[in-house]
């Protein structure tokens, strides 16, 4: 029932990152795909009506982990206070500029929130991913369990260790690459005209980029710690995942060779779930690592829910995930084809 | 000041009232628009569909303001309050993950189709996605509330292997008594904020002359509905609330009213200043034995006071929760007799020029908001000390690990950002007014 949870948990964050993931890039890639009004309109509509519910992932999936793990959630967010504030105050700024940009036609209030959506869509990916590298290097864990961190200390990756770090950063910056490259291949599918052509042409170099990342980050992890690549062969799901992800990385590929580009925008969501999945299922039961000794780590095992409470949990997870499935089906087919700025006073 | 917990508290106390300055609006709206947009279907006449599309627009912004400042609250469980995190995810993880799964989903889906997909859905499904929408937002309030009322009233619940609390009995807890109760008084209070907003626009609207069909439905609806969920808000449901807080919380009770000693017919103080140090309250107008009655249902009944109740057990901050209390129950005295004066008006059919009356009903619509903030700073000022009431103090269910200077840093950051927030939120609102309601454009395409 535990390793239960620790999936469940774990397909919902990877489902938020590949979610909300392509509406991060949407806006990474915002003033370099979209330079008038109409175009910047046209990427708002396609990602308008999805935002919202793609960020319910986060709220859903932490409300999973509440449930399963509350002490890796009281711990984890805690320790990172002042990183997830401003994750939190990104996450706000982007809504915000999404919903109130359209609603006056000013350039000037335009201009502003364009900007306001670009900046904290860079800054969520470099956050998550050094919060995800935070997981993998681990935090100083004292023995009740909880822990403190600065944003930074010396940028080394032994203690005394901040939340950013070469390690950190660099996972931060992988995680920007390949979110903006997610983010051109959901433009590339969802938009036509300029929008679409400069999508398709940056998709390219940003796809060749996270390869060469990704290669980077590998043999970074292996430095920092070395328990990931070696457990991976012990690990079936592990291996599984990977290769998810190698064929989701090919697929993204030849998807772009192809010109079809809602395959190569699914390839991209593989990739993506398929590299979180592996970690997951590499640090399993570790989900907080901790630097001082392996014996204070906290595991699935040792933070986790009682099992009655886990087993009331699943049956209305069971009930509820698949008609959030639902709703998202729905919505992408209310918004099929391709996205077109609104009438001035209507739309995103 | 130096100490972090006062700090997170502020944080806590700041950033929801705001949040919930939104919600209440939702959700109250949600039902009127169900209503409007219902009655547009029945009766096919345009001037429903219009007072409802200009309310949608108002709903959008509303909402998006709601939304990014529910998504903080959700984190300050773990990032503020991450003892009590880990000694009660094991309960309240459950109806706070479900409201994630089964509301936010609901309502993100359906809140573009209301707002955007009039023309394309067609008059029937929109009024679908309305009711989608009213459901959504009134689930949400309900697994809150829910959570809110497993702190004041722990019930489900047992003390697990690792010290931390479990749950024992899902149903006991999800139907908390305290739940059903908080619930449905708060659900009321919400539906009596739209109903002032609307009557406040619709005064307004006629008052200038301006778009007078809107205006009167406006109008009318709101004074209907005003006085009918005012007189629910006071009657059963508040008056539920107290006769749980009396049985339960008594030392929330005693403090709510100022009263230190103890006994029979005790009275309700109408006014006065409770003065803590001298324990007693100072130029007290009161009413004897209606205390008595309203907590128990008897004249006769005693009601402890606080100086038979260990200071321990004191709600700390006594004359700010005795305020809260007065102000929001004398409100809601105001609000029956003002929306019963508009009822007459309306009956009498000289409501539309009558422009005193007008004036009080335009200038009303703050008076709602103060009494939900008043509300809610009752019910969580009188569940203090404790954070779980019994079982956990607030200052054990801070975080350990985070100083002061960090809290002070996201308080100072968040009273930035919710001003900036909250004057954005006027500006839009106020150039909605200014447009007023308009008829739909482009011709309507109904399908299926
Ligand atoms: C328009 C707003 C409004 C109005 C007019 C009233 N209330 Fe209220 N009240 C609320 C809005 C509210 C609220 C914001 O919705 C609260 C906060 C928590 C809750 O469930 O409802 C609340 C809480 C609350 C509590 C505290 C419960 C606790 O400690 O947990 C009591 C005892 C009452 N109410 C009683 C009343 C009475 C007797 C009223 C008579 C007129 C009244 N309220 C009017
Ligand atoms: C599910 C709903 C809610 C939960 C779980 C909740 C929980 C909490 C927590 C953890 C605190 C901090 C500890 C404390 O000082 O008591 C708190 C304080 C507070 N909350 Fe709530 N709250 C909820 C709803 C609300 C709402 C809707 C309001 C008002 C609009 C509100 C008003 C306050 C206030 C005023 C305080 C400060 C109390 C103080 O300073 O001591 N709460 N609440
Ligand atoms: C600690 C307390 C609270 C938390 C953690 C919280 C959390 C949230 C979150 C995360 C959202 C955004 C959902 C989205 O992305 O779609 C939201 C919106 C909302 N919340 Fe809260 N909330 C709290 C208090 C309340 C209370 C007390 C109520 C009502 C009783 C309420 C009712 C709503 C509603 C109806 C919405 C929909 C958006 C809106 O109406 O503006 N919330 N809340």
């Amino acid at each position: 029932m535990v390793e239960l949870w620790f999936w469940l948990v774990s397909v919902m964050v990877a489902i938020y990152v590949v979610m909300d993931g392509f509406d991060f890039g949407a806006g990474i890639l915002h003033f370099f795909v979209a330079k008038t009004n109409e175009e910047r309109r046209q990427v708002l509509a396609a990602i308008g009506p999805l935002w919202d519910g793609n960020e319910v992932w986060l709220l859903a999936g932490g409300g999973s982990l509440f449930l399963a793990f509350p002490k890796v959630l009281a711990s984890g967010f805690s320790g990172f206070y002042l990183a997830m504030w401003l994750v939190v105050w990104c996450l706000m700024a982007r809504g915000i500029s999404i919903e109130f940009r359209s609603h006056v036609q000013d350039s000037l209030w335009r201009a502003f929130w364009d900007a306001a959506f670009a900046g904290a869509s860079m800054a969520l990916p470099i956050l998550l991913g050094a919060a995800l590298g935070n997981v993998l290097r681990g935090v100083p864990l004292d023995a009740n369990g909880f822990f403190e961190l600065p944003l930074f200390t010396n940028f080394g990756t032994s203690n005394p260790v901040g939340i950013l770090d070469w390690y950190t950063v660099l996972v931060g910056v992988f995680a920007f690459v390949a979110i903006a490259a997610h983010g051109s291949l959901f433009l590339a599918w969802k938009t036509d005209g300029p929008v679409q052509a400069r999508s398709v042409a940056l998709a390219t170099k940003l796809w060749s980029a996270v390869a060469v990342l990704w290669v980077l980050v590998g043999f970074a992890t292996d430095k920092v710690n070395p328990e990931v690549w070696s457990a991976l062969p012990h690990r079936p799901l592990g291996l599984l995942f990977t290769a998810v992800a190698i064929g989701g990385l090919a697929l993204a590929f030849y998807g772009q060779v192809q010109k079809r580009y809602l395959r190569a925008f699914l390839g991209s969501g593989a990739f993506i779930l398929g590299l979180l999945a592996a970690s997951a299922a590499c640090v399993y039961p570790v989900m907080l690592r901790s630097t001082l000794t392996h014996s204070l780590d906290l595991t699935a095992l040792n933070s986790s829910t009682e099992a009655h409470g886990l087993a009331t949990g699943l049956k209305w997870w069971v009930l509820g995930f698949p008609i959030a499935i639902g709703y998202v089906a729905l919505l992408f087919h209310l918004h099929r084809g391709k996205a077109k700025a609104a009438e001035e006073g209507e739309g995103y | 000041m130096g100490d972090p917990l006062f700090w997170h508290r502020l944080q806590f106390a700041f950033t929801i009232i705001f949040h919930y300055l939104f919600p209440q609006l939702t959700m109250g709206l949600a039902l009127l628009i169900v209503w409007l947009k219902w009655r547009g279907l029945k009766t096919g006449e345009a001037r429903y569909d219009d007072a409802a599309r200009f309310w949608i627009r108002i709903f959008g912004i509303n909402f998006a303001v709601g939304v990014v400042t529910g998504v903080p609250m959700e984190f300050q469980f773990g990032t503020n309050w991450a003892r009590f995190s880990d000694y009660s995810g094991g309960v309240i993880g459950q109806t706070l993950g479900m409201e994630g799964m089964f509301a936010f989903f609901l309502e993100s889906s359906f809140l573009g189709l209301l707002i955007w997909g009039e023309k394309r859905l067609g008059p029937k499904r929109h009024f679908y996605a309305a009711l989608a929408l009213w459901f959504g937002s009134w689930l949400s309030g309900y697994f809150i509330t829910a959570t809110n009322a497993f702190m004041q009233n722990p019930v489900g619940y047992t003390v697990g292997a690792k010290g931390t609390i479990q749950l024992a009995s899902f149903w006991g807890f999800v139907l908390n008594p305290w739940a059903l109760a908080q619930y449905a008084h708060n659900m009321m209070a919400a539906v009596v904020t739209a109903s002032f907003v609307m009557a406040a626009l619709g005064a307004y609207w006629t008052l200038k002359g301006l778009h007078e069909a809107t205006a009167r439905l406006n109008l009318r609806t709101g004074i209907v509905a005003g006085f009918a969920f005012s007189i629910l808000v006071a009657f059963p449901t508040g008056d539920q609330q107290g006769k749980l807080v009396a049985r339960h919380q008594p030392a929330a009770l005693a403090a709510m009213e100022g009263r230190f000693e103890s006994g029979p017919r005790a009275e309700l103080n109408l006014i006065g200043q409770p003065n803590v140090a001298a324990r007693r309250l100072d130029n007290p107008v009161r009413i004897p034995g209606v205390l008595s009655f309203i907590a128990y249902g008897s004249f006769s009944k005693n009601v402890t006071g606080l100086n038979d109740i260990p200071m321990d057990q004191w709600p700390t901050a006594i004359e700010l929760l005795y305020y809260a209390f007065h102000i929001m129950v004398g409100l809601g005295t105001l609000f029956i007799a003002l929306m019963a004066a508009g009822l007459l008006l309306l009956w009498k059919g000289r409501l539309f020029t009558a422009r005193p009356m007008l004036w009080a009903l335009m200038l009303a619509f703050p008076f709602p908001y103060i009494a939900t903030s008043a509300g809610w700073m009752t019910a969580e000022l009188g569940r203090q000390p404790w954070l779980i009431y019994g079982l956990m103090r607030t200052a054990d269910g801070s975080s350990a690990t985070v100083h002061t200077g960090s809290a002070a840093f996201t308080l100072i950051g968040f009273t930035g950002i919710y001003f900036v927030l909250g004057l954005l939120f006027l500006f839009l609102v106020g150039r909605e007014i200014a447009h007023g309601p308009a008829p739909m454009k482009g011709k309507e395409v109904a399908h299926g």
